[in-house]
Order: structure tokens, then C-alpha cells, then sequence
């Protein structure tokens, strides 16, 4: 056996010129901002202020930009698919189709665990601390071994796009098409081992994010005082907690047919391929509800906060939450109702699956009754709610028609069915994610996004979003299903072109989302939010400066009600003065550590050498990573004390911006 | 058995009542989006009893849910609206968070539309199950279906005859299909016909369909099984009676012989095969493939599976 096991020369797809392009740029891109970090002497603040981070703001961040930087990636490949189906009328279009199934297999992949995932995580992982009138997050270091851990997944999925191949299997790769003897490439392994490394990450953010939710709250945040995106964050991560090892367990054993000879789900010696897809989805249901109850938690804090008034029916949006979040357990079935499983069994689970429209449409109308009397303020963040709630009603009917048997057996697998996920994802997580960024941008930073600009990308992406997918609903009534290379139908091609022009509005509303990003930046001082307090907010991340000190609050709030921040400001309105101050204390912060960023180094090169079948190399990526685990647990000092003096320092400056209805700070 | 027989004489009579008739019955069938194009919305433009209860089924719960989403996206819209800040003129209630009477109303509204869709649901996955047997005057036609990489293998085992990526049934006569694969996973399914099926190795499906009238639909794989999937499409010709006797005798005379070794050469990976026949099948052949007594097909993943489909135009 060589040294490189698997990996020759020839893994370099020379003589495909569109990923050499693409990647020789990405690759370009990479040198010219590391080189811009290092010259500018940027590095040591780099390392030593955000990738050796403990601090939950810090990992929150860097989650939202891998997030924004892979949704990039997924959207070339949308791209690249919606411009083949528009020219592969009778004819083979441009991208081969060994080359279309990685696209379309990627961009799957990509978007749900590279994108969604990252998003809701990080916004959770930098909100709900704030939320929840605490300092920091349960387990800190292990909150950056999660993270990077993702980060590591998406780094191999992006690694196979020039070293090797990806997947060619779809975005959930049903055996045995992915069993060894099918697909014998590394694309599934990349796959695999991508998500396998990602899915510890994500399993770990979510322990602790169940953890912080149950066991770290402010004094008198009982759970019936959380805010609701805390409740969705509590539920979303139960399930995490509940599901990943069921993904986990699915990939191991099909990593053991394809590296050890297994049969779990091969077709000969007695493996079976439908355990794999009931498995995949006792995972995947519960996933689509990770990735839209946190959304579900930020249109329910923006309606509010955008409408002046308390959330409407909150016990009763609790009960929803929890409810879906057992729910979503119970549908699995759905997603392969033609597979024969017989009348009865198809009946219960399509009939359970409309169940779970109850509780969210239960939702649906306390939204519309928290903007009733209110005096609704038409912000970015609260078009993308509105757009929200219209988009998603729409994806949530046709999920609910899917959900009926005899609709399903002419409608799987169709491109209605893509046009439903979409509708729910794009209009569901995706704008919840986008509503949240813009939402908390100023509390991260201090400064307030472009609002005409940020408008200005919600009108585009929402119209593009319906130019695009609406013909796909049309498409899956017409008969064609999802990952066609090419066909011979010319009714279809009017609906693909217009689907491929919705891409292109959609392109421009990202185009102005970097643009904002970038003036906002640009502009920051008349952006400036001094007030820690920017929307007039109900809940406690409001009731810290911005950005929040590293601490987050200087002394722990205490809540007295719902709505922790708005009681102390009424109560502050109607007696100054009234709210007690205590002197200063030292606080102690956890010390910040490189564990997770070279664990995931190592469990880069780990999952790479697997991948390659490297197996000297896997034994020092293994024996590496778990001594970056011990030296960890050796080290003696694991937290900072910051003193009293520079708390006051740093927290005096928000304390200015309150002091009308503050009392004056007493003396130590 | 009535039902199947009405729509047997409506679509018999709309055959001959033409294109007017179509175009009327397409937009009635709530594709308004398709029909105003001037497009054949496949799915909703049934060809057979099992295609129409699914269409209606289909449609009967869009109706039931639409009566419900579309008051809620206006009553959605018009709120934002008239609560905007600065309209003087609404009403303003800023403590205003619950309310006992709308939180039964907002459970319930939800709650009895999915009951009255969860019964919809029930007896349809009942009615269309598709191993269930289709009611007709005749006793149905066995059919067998073997996905192969990437072409369609039917085998008429009455008749000893078969045909790839081409299927001929006889019109009015329901038809019995049993279905595998020889590699990996695939979808059988006509769209104007009614509900698809996977077929999956080592394992048999059953689908029970039936054509109304002569005609001639597509069919194709619905579900994605590697590079050449996009090929996967076969032509389904329904005819008359006699004229279906007479392709099964046109087939018989086919020299053709459908054995191992030839279904062997022929579950080798490739493309755009061209419909053939074959006059003679060898005996429990689609058994064997179902038993893995004839082991799985090399698959997709075989030496020069993607050299076969690199091209992909036809």
C-alpha cells in the first residue's frame, strides 16, 4: 500500500476548468486575506481575541460567518444548477453529470449543515446568555471545540472540491447507491467523514446550549420568564441532543459497510436499505425543527419588540414549541411514503405529520395578535418577519398537502417537493436567521446595518425567492422530479427559465447584503448605537452595553416578570432612581484556550487522511487531537479574574447612556 | 367498481370531445398557473382512476387549506398595515397579551381543519393504497418491473413476452405491477397514470394502475440513482384491446430471447437505450432478480459506468 494511500496527482480535477477556476479563485481569496492578516500584524489580535475564544459573543460570531461565507458556496452551486436545467433542454447543457450530482449533492449538504445549522447555532449561542441575564454559557471551552469542529466539516466539504470529488449521491445518501460497491470514489467518504466530525461539533454546541438554558439563569428567571427565543433555543437543542447521535450512528454504520465490509445496508447478505432511510429521518424530521424553532424564537422577539408590545398568548407559544419539539419525532415516515410501507402505517404518520401544523399554526396567529394594537415599526428585521409569515404559511399548506398519502404518491420526489422545502427553509430559517442578524448586529457591534440597504436585499430576495420557486411548484405538477441532468420535455423549459431569472434577483439581494454589510462598516459612526438599547427592546441582551463587555452584565439582573428588561425600564420610568445599585466586584471569566481550534486541526487532517485511507497519518491526528484534550485537563488555571476597578471601568461608560432613571453608583 | 367505470366513460368521452374539453377540465383542476401558460400539468391531468382519486385528493385538501391559509396571509398583512406606527386612527393597546376566547379560537381553527384533513388523509391511504387491487370488469395484467442502470424492464409473464423502456398496456384493464431493481434504488412512476412506487433490490413492490383510454403517456424514475438517471424515462402506450393483442403477438415473433445471460448484458450501466423487445422470457426470471438469485447488477459505480453516460445528450 503507498504512503498516500489513495491520494495520487490524479485527484486534482485538472481538466475540469470551471472547478479549477473556482476553486484557483477561492484559493486566491484565502492567501490574499490571510496575507492582508499577517502583514497588517492583525494575527496575535486574531488569535488571541476571537480563534482562541471562550467567550459565547465571540464563538456566536464566527458561527454567523461561516455561516454567511458557505452560504456563498451553497448559492454558486444553486447557480450552476438552475443555469444547467435552463439550458438542458435535449441537450447535455454544460456540467456533465458526474459533475451535476456533486453540485446538486454539495449545495444540499452545504446549505443545511453548513449554513442553516451554523446560523441558528451561532445566533443562539451569542443571544440567549445575553437572554438569559448570565455571563457566559455552561461548558466555554467545549462551546469552541463545537464550533471549530463545524468548522473542520465544512473545510473537508470544501477541500473535496479540488482534492478528490464530492458525494454524488444527494444530499442524504441513500444506500446503496452509496455503498462501496456503487459509489466507489471518495466523494461519499468526504461526505461522511465531513459530517461525522461536524455532528460531534453540533452535538456538543447543543449539550451545552441545553445545559446553559437549564441550569444558568439569571436570579428569578424561572422558565416561565425566559424569552421565547430562549424556549426555542431549549427545544431546538433537545432535539440536537435527541437526533445527532442517531445521524452519527446512521453515517458510522455505513462507514463500516464501505471501510470494513459491514452489510448494514447493502443489498446482498441481508443488509437493508430502508433501515438506513428510516434511520436518516428518525434524524432528519427532528433536524428540519432544529433548524426552524430558533427562527420560530426570533420572529416571536422582533414582532414584539418591532410592534411595542408583549408576545401574545407566551404560555401558549411555550406549549406550541414543546409540543412540535415532541412532535417532530413522530413523522419520520413521511419522507418515503412510496416505499410500500401499507394503508395503515402511511395513514398514522401522515396524519400525525398535520398534527404538528397545529402548534405551528397556533404560532402563526400569535404573531398577528401581537401586531394587534400595537404600533407596528416597518424595520428590516420586521419585513423579513412579515415576509416570514407569509412565505411560510404557503410552505407550511403544501407541506401539510405532501404530508397526505395519495398526494405524496404523485408528488414525491417531484420539484413541488423541492419547491416545498425551500419555501420552508428559505422562508422559514433562512429569514429568521436574516431578521436575527439584523436584528442583533448592533448589540454585537455597536452599530447599526444600512436600513435602506437592508430593505432594499429583503424586496429582492423576497420576490426572487417566489420568481424562482413558485415554477418549481408548477414543474412537480407537470411531472418532473428533482436531480434531472437534462430532459426532453420543452413544457418544462418556459418555468426553468423563470426559476433561473428568480436566481438572478435573488443574486442581487445577496449582492446588497455584502453591500450593507460593507457601507454599514463603513459608516459605523453615524451608525453608532451609544444606548446598548438601539429597538427599545423588552428583553435583557438590551440592558448591556454594545458591544456587551466581555462579562456581558456588570452585576447579574434581577428579574421580577416576562419581559425582564421592560419591567426595569417602566418601573425605572415611574420611579427614577429606584432600580438598587451594589458596588462593583471582581468577576471571573473563563480563560481563554486554543483546545478547540487545534483539535479541530487535528481532526482536519484525521478526517482527511480516513477519507484517503492515510491510516499512519490517522494514527497521528488521532494521538495529537486527544493530547490536545489532555493538556487541557492539566492546565491549572482555567479562569481570569477581571478586578472590580476595571469592571467599573468598562461598564461605566454604559451606565452613562442609562443614568436618567439609573441611581448613581455607590461608593465601595 | 362504478367510479372506475364513470371515469372510464368520462375520459373516454372527453377523448373525443378534444382539446376544449381538456383545457376546461385543466383549469377547473385548480391549475390555473399551468393552464394559463397553455402547459399539460401532467399530474393533474389524470389518465386513470388511481390518477384522477389521487388529483382529487390532491386538490380536495389544497381547497380545504386554502380556505384557511389565504384569510390568514391577508388578515397577516392588513394587520401589520393598519397597526403601523403613526396611523393615529388604530387602535392602541400595548398591554394587551391575552386572551382566553382567541387562544381556544386559534387552537381549535387549526385544530379542525387537520381533523377534517386527517380523515381525508385515513381513508384516502386506505382507498389508494397501492398494493390494493383495482376493481374491473376484466382480471388484472401481471406486469413486472425491474429498474436497471438506467433503463425500464418490463416483463408480461402471461404472455412470456418482454419489452425495456417501453411499456404497452391495454387500456381499461387494470394492471398489477410488481417491482424491483437490479442495483440500486429507483421510482417507478407515470404521472397521468397515477401513484409511483420505489423499487429496491431483493425486494418486490406492487402497484396496481389502470389507463382509461388509449394513449400515450411518459413515465420515467423518481427517484435519483446516479449519473445516467436523468435517461431513466420510458414511453407508456395504452391501447385498445385488440391492438394490444396484436403487439403482444408482433413481440412473440421476436427473436429475442430474454435468458440470464442476455438480462446479464443487459443490466450493464448505460443510457438511452432504445425500446426493444424480447419474444421469449426465461421462466421465474423476475423472481431470480427479486430473490438475488441472479446477485445485484454492477451498478453505477462500475469501470466506465461514467464514460457510458458522460455525454447526456440524446
Amino acid at each position: 500500500m503507498s504512503l498516500w494511500g489513495k491520494l495520487t496527482l490524479a485527484a486534482i480535477p485538472i481538466h475540469q476548468p470551471i472547478v479549477m477556476v473556482a476553486s484557483s479563485v477561492v484559493a486566491a481569496l484565502i492567501c490574499a486575506v490571510l496575507g492582508w492578516i499577517f502583514l497588517r500584524g492583525y494575527f496575535p489580535y486574531l488569535w488571541k481575541e476571537w480563534l482562541t475564544s471562550v467567550d459565547h459573543k465571540r464563538i456566536g460570531v464566527m458561527y454567523v460567518v461561516l455561516a454567511m461565507v458557505m452560504l456563498l458556496r451553497g448559492f454558486s452551486d444553486a447557480v450552476l444548477m438552475r443555469s444547467q436545467q435552463a439550458l438542458a433542454l435535449n441537450s447535455a447543457g454544460y456540467l456533465p453529470p458526474e459533475h451535476y450530482d456533486q453540485i446538486f449533492s454539495a449545495h444540499g449538504t452545504m446549505m443545511i449543515f453548513f449554513v442553516a445549522m451554523p446560523f441558528v447555532i451561532g445566533l443562539m449561542n451569542f443571544v440567549v446568555p445575553l437572554q438569559l441575564g448570565i455571563r457566559d454559557v455552561a461548558f466555554p471551552v467545549l462551546n469552541s471545540v463545537g464550533f471549530w469542529l463545524t468548522a473542520t466539516g465544512a473545510l473537508l466539504v470544501n477541500i473535496s472540491l479540488i482534492v478528490g470529488e464530492f458525494a454524488r449521491t444527494g444530499w442524504l445518501p441513500y444506500p446503496p447507491l452509496s455503498e462501496l460497491t456503487y459509489s466507489p470514489g471518495v466523494g461519499v467518504d468526504y461526505y461522511l467523514w465531513a459530517l461525522e466530525i461536524s455532528g460531534i461539533g453540533t452535538l456538543l454546541a447543543g449539550i451545552n446550549l441545553v445545559t446553559t438554558v437549564l441550569k444558568l439563569r439569571a436570579p428569578g428567571m424561572t422558565y416561565l420568564r425566559m424569552p421565547m427565543f430562549c424556549w426555542t433555543t431549549l427545544a431546538s437543542n433537545l432535539l440536537i441532543v435527541a437526533a445527532f447521535p442517531i445521524l452519527t450512528a446512521t453515517f458510522a454504520m455505513l462507514l463500516l459497510d464501505r471501510y470494513l465490509g459491514f452489510h448494514f445496508f447493502t443489498n446482498e447478505a441481508g443488509g437493508n436499505m430502508m433501515m438506513f432511510m428510516n434511520l436518516i429521518w428518525a434524524w432528519g424530521h427532528p433536524e428540519v425543527y432544529i433548524l426552524i424553532l430558533p427562527a420560530f424564537g426570533v420572529f416571536s422577539e422582533v414582532l414584539s419588540t418591532f410592534s411595542r408590545k408583549p408576545l401574545f398568548g407566551y404560555t401558549s407559544m411555550v406549549a406550541a414549541t414543546m409540543a412540535i419539539c415532541l412532535l417532530s419525532f413522530m413523522v419520520w415516515l413521511h419522507h418515503f411514503f412510496t416505499m410500500g410501507a401499507g394503508a395503515d402505517v402511511n395513514g398514522v404518520f401522515g396524519i400525525a405529520t398535520m398534527v404538528i401544523a397545529v402548534p405551528t399554526g397556533v404560532k402563526v396567529f400569535n404573531w398577528l395578535f401581537t401586531m394587534y394594537g400595537g404600533r407596528v415599526v416597518f424595520s428590516t428585521p420586521t419585513l423579513w418577519s412579515l415576509g416570514f409569515m407569509v412565505t411560510f404559511v404557503i410552505g407550511g399548506m403544501t407541506g401539510v398537502l405532501l404530508a397526505v398519502p395519495p398526494a405524496d404518491f404523485v408528488l414525491h420526489n417531484s420539484l413541488f417537493l423541492v419547491a416545498h422545502f425551500h419555501n420552508v427553509i428559505i422562508g422559514g430559517v433562512l429569514f429568521g436567521a436574516f431578521a436575527g442578524y439584523t436584528y442583533w448586529f448592533p448589540k454585537a457591534f455597536g452599530f447599526r446595518l444600512h436600513e435602506g440597504l437592508g430593505k432594499a436585499a429583503f424586496w429582492f430576495w423576497i420576490t426572487g425567492f417566489y420568481v424562482a420557486f413558485m415554477p418549481l411548484y408548477v414543474l412537480g405538477l407537470m411531472g418532473m422530479t428533482r436531480r434531472m441532468q437534462h430532459y426532453a420535455v420543452p413544457e418544462w423549459r418556459p418555468w426553468l427559465l423563470l426559476a433561473a431569472f428568480g436566481v438572478v434577483l435573488i443574486t442581487v439581494g445577496i449582492a446588497l447584503q455584502c453591500i450593507q454589510l460593507f457601507v454599514s462598516i463603513r459608516r459605523r459612526e453615524a451608525l453608532r448605537d451609544r444606548t446598548g438599547d438601539p429597538w427599545d427592546g423588552r428583553t435583557l441582551e438590551w440592558a448591556t452595553a454594545s458591544p456587551p463587555p466581555v462579562f456581558n452584565f456588570a452585576e447579574l439582573p434581577h428579574v421580577e416578570g416576562e419581559e425582564a428588561y421592560w419591567q426595569m425600564k417602566e418601573r425605572a420610568r415611574r420611579e427614577p432612581g429606584a432600580l438598587p445599585r451594589r458596588p462593583y466586584q471582581d468577576i471571573e471569566m473563563p480563560r481563554n484556550s486554543p483546545t478547540g481550534f487545534i483539535c479541530a486541526f487535528f481532526a482536519t487532517i484525521l478526517g482527511f487522511a480516513l477519507i484517503w485511507h492515510i491510516w499512519w497519518m490517522v494514527g497521528v491526528a488521532l494521538v495529537c487531537a486527544y493530547g490536545t484534550f489532555v493538556v487541557l485537563a492539566w492546565r491549572d488555571v482555567h479562569e481570569d479574574i477581571i478586578p472590580a476597578a476595571e469592571v467599573a471601568r468598562l461598564d461605566r461608560a454604559n451606565e452613562a447612556s442609562r443614568s436618567p432613571w439609573r441611581a448613581p453608583e455607590p461608593s465601595r | 367498481m362504478d367510479a372506475v367505470r364513470q371515469c372510464s366513460a368520462e375520459n373516454a368521452g372527453l377523448q373525443r370531445a378534444g382539446a376544449i374539453a381538456r383545457v376546461s377540465r385543466t383549469a377547473s383542476a385548480l391549475a390555473a398557473a399551468a393552464a394559463l401558460a397553455g402547459c399539460r400539468a401532467a399530474v393533474l391531468d389524470a389518465r386513470g382512476p388511481v390518477g384522477h382519486a389521487d388529483t382529487t385528493i390532491l386538490i380536495d385538501s389544497l381547497a380545504i387549506m386554502l380556505a384557511i391559509v389565504v384569510p390568514t396571509i391577508l388578515a397577516t398583512l392588513g394587520c401589520a398595515w393598519w397597526y403601523r406606527a403613526g396611523n393615529a386612527r388604530a387602535r392602541h393597546l400595548p398591554q394587551w397579551s391575552h386572551s382566553g376566547r382567541i387562544e381556544l379560537v386559534v387552537w381549535a381553527i387549526p385544530a379542525m381543519v387537520i381533523i377534517l384533513l386527517g380523515g381525508v388523509s385515513w381513508i384516502g391511504s386506505h382507498e389508494l393504497d397501492p398494493a390494493r387491487p383495482l376493481k374491473g370488469a376484466q382480471p388484472a395484467l401481471d406486469i413486472q418491473v425491474v429498474s436497471l442502470d438506467w433503463k425500464w424492464l418490463f416483463i408480461y409473464p402471461g404472455a412470456g413476452v418482454a419489452s425495456v423502456n417501453e411499456l404497452v398496456v391495454p387500456a381499461g384493464v387494470p394492471l398489477h405491477f410488481s417491482l424491483t431493481s437490479a442495483s440500486v434504488m429507483n421510482s417507478f412512476f407515470v404521472p397521468e397514470l397515477g401513484s409511483m412506487i420505489y423499487t429496491m433490490n431483493g425486494m418486490v413492490t406492487e402497484l396496481n394502475l389502470m389507463a382509461d383510454a388509449p394513449g400515450t403517456f411518459q413515465g420515467r424514475s423518481a427517484h435519483y440513482s446516479g449519473d445516467g438517471f436523468s435517461d431513466m424515462h420510458f414511453e407508456v402506450r395504452a391501447l385498445a384491446a385488440q391492438e394490444f393483442s396484436a403487439w403482444v403477438a408482433e413481440a412473440r415473433r421476436s427473436a429475442a430471447e430474454l435468458d440470464v445471460r442476455t438480462y446479464e448484458a443487459l443490466e450493464q450501466p448505460a443510457g438511452n437505450a432504445a425500446p426493444s423487445v424480447f419474444g421469449r422470457v426465461a421462466p421465474r426470471l423476475f423472481e431470480d432478480v427479486a430473490a438475488q438469485v441472479i446477485p445485484p447488477a454492477p451498478g453505477p459505480g462500475a469501470a466506465g459506468a461514467a464514460a457510458v453516460t458522460g455525454g447526456g445528450a440524446r
